[in-house]
């Protein structure tokens, strides 16, 4: 750590592990309703478990990019961030909205729209933290000494982000108009400007960690983000395949979404690539485990599982169906939640001055999330394929093909057990490293 | 070999090239094709307070709709035709959790009012061209009321 004000980082990922931890048990309801076992459902029934599910994961996975960027952007641009105390009240100010949603949700107060359930009024706010936010950062790099390409990135990431919000605010009366823009909130932030993101995070960490050259990182950066943009954008059109909209989105979506696995390849090949060339032997070790493990579980949960029913031939009978579940699972995994854990392992050390890295449960953390994940996609896999074979091709009534795949079910909630058992060693070992302080603006040699 | 500059102009053409294509496409789509492909005439006032009552309750928390949702509870895009009004409104309207073969549904208890202006949106819904979704299974439905 080279500046106090990093310290500010810590929080936000103390908040994203908070979440995190919410979001597991909210996950382990849906997990056993799903095998029959709804017994919590007149309190927490299943819309209600879903909806709290998908925007932990949300809050947690923008509160840990938040931090990550409170840490990034006054080292890269060699400036204190320009105000501490206002990154506080934007931290609280997320942590309320974000509570007073997830309470909201229990009490049927939410606007029902997939992944944007949070009520009208709340939007606003969210709107006036985000620039708040915003604001910090891009005056704090700006007045800053240096702009390299890794925070321009990382904050067009940002920044493209919170600009795309905005579409999914607007009313429409027609449902494939909603869904329409709702698609360019949801898709263009996880298949595009959060890749932007991870991308920026990504190359920090690989010049942090192997020591590489930061031009040659900052180069492949631009290649890589330019195919996400170029195979994402139009890619959307994977998502307009069947709601109402013309024809020529099957070719176009087609054609593009096929392509998106290339930036996810050409970010593990970058990752290893790097790692190959690099010279330094950061002894972060798992900081590095989670840097290479974002770069190719990404590839495999969101690039080839993608693909995997990407196709509109085949995408007519997965469309709605646990397939999405099983790429859906792996994908925000890989590419997100794994991005976050890597910065967070990486900053740790530097923000409390105490280098646990050499630690056997951190290793255990890496091992039991990712094994407990890879499971639970098989069992969404098993699931979701034998729902499309018995409901959308031989016709049989959806209760009772659910009645059939429960026992996918049992096998997803003991691989569920056995992630949160490595994400709750994580978060132990998060709390034994104790709360960020000044006297690691001195430990230098090794950050 | 590539040069930094080189692959900066290739992010930002691509970017910005992709984005103008998208853009174009999406103003073609919204502007006359949506409207006609959804029989955009069809939304009634009652079929927009059907809309606002499935958001308001968030009935994609666990069914899908268009293939768009959750997946514990079945695709609604063409419930009417499949079920019949009476059947929908009957699950709206009960008192007590609806559950066929013991998965739990709300009771939302919706006045019957309420439950036809949800039927108007499932109508509605059901008759838009969706590109020949959802697929008809290729063997015999066993349907169980």
């Amino acid at each position: 750590m080279r500046y106090k004000s990093q310290k500010v980082a810590y929080w936000f990922f103390a908040l994203s592990m908070l979440l995190l931890t919410l979001q597991l048990v909210y996950g382990f309801i849906m997990g056993f309703a799903h095998m029959g076992y709804d017994n919590l459902h007149s309190f927490i029934p299943f819309n209600t478990a879903r909806a709290v599910h998908t925007n932990l994961l949300v809050v947690w996975l923008l509160s840990g990019f938040m931090g990550a960027a409170y840490y990034i952007i006054p080292e890269e641009a060699e400036n204190e961030l320009v105000s501490v105390k206002l990154a506080y009240v934007q931290l609280i100010s997320l942590a309320v909205v974000g509570v007073i949603a997830i309470i909201g949700y229990h009490f049927n107060y939410w606007e029902g729209r997939k992944f944007l359930e949070i009520p009208r009024p709340l939007d606003y706010l969210v709107v006036v933290n985000v620039l708040t936010f915003l604001g910090l950062i891009l005056v704090t790099l700006f007045m800053g000494k240096k702009r390299t390409t890794t925070s321009l990135v990382l904050s067009m990431g940002l920044l493209f982000a919170a600009l795309l919000y905005l579409p999914g605010m607007i009313w429409f009366d027609n449902q494939t108009m909603d869904s329409f823009f709702r698609w360019w909130v949801v898709h263009l932030w996880v298949e595009g400007v959060w890749e932007l993101i991870m991308g920026g995070i990504l190359a920090y960490l690989l010049i942090k960690i192997t020591g590489v050259d930061r031009e040659v990182i900052e180069k492949w950066l631009y290649v890589i983000v330019g195919l996400t943009f170029i195979s994402g954008v139009l890619g959307t059109g994977h998502h307009y395949y069947y709601i109402g909209t013309p024809k020529y989105w099957l070719i176009i979506g087609g054609i593009f979404s096929a392509l998106e696995p290339l930036a996810f390849l050409g970010m593990a090949l970058f990752a290893v690539a790097m790692y190959r060339k690099g010279e330094k032997r950061h002894p972060n070790k798992i900081a590095l485990s989670w840097t290479l493990g974002t770069s190719i579980i990404s590839f495999v949960g969101a690039g080839l599982l993608g693909m995997a029913h990407t196709l509109p031939s085949v995408n007519m009978y997965t469309h709605g169906t646990l397939v999405t579940a099983m790429h859906g699972h792996l994908a925000f995994w890989g590419a997100y939640g794994m991005i976050v854990l890597a910065i967070i392992s990486y900053t740790l050390p530097n923000l409390t001055g105490r280098k646990r890295y050499d630690n056997v449960n951190g290793v255990l953390a890496f091992w039991l999330s990712n094994i407990g994940m890879i499971g639970m996609t098989a069992a969404f896999a098993a699931a979701g394929v034998a729902q499309v074979y018995m409901e959308r091709i031989m016709g049989v009534d959806f209760g009772d093909v659910q009645k059939e795949i429960q026992v996918h079910f049992l096998v997803l909630v003991l691989c569920a057990t056995l992630f949160s058992v490595g994400i709750g060693l994580f978060i132990y070992e998060f709390v034994k490293y104790g709360l960020p302080n000044d006297e690691a603006l001195e430990i230098n040699e090794n950050d | 070999m590539l040069s930094k500059g080189q692959a900066r102009a290739f992010f930002l053409g691509g970017t910005a090239v992709t984005f103008a294509v998208f853009l174009g496409l999406s103003w073609n789509s919204l502007s006359t094709k949506v409207p006609k492909q959804t029989h955009a005439e069809n939304i009634t006032p009652q079929v927009i307070r059907g809309k606002h009552l499935w958001e308001s309750n968030n009935c994609m928390g666990c069914h899908t709709i268009m293939g768009e949702g959750a997946y514990y509870a079945p695709e609604l895009t063409k419930v009417v035709e499949r079920r019949g009004d009476n059947y929908i409104k009957a699950a709206l309207m009960s008192k007590t959790p609806w559950s066929p073969r013991g998965r739990k549904m709300v009771a939302y208890g919706f006045s019957e009012e309420e439950a036809n202006d949800l039927v108007a949106f499932f109508t509605w819904i059901g008759n838009t061209d969706l590109n020949g979704f959802p697929a008809k299974p290729k063997y015999k439905t066993t349907q169980n009321f």
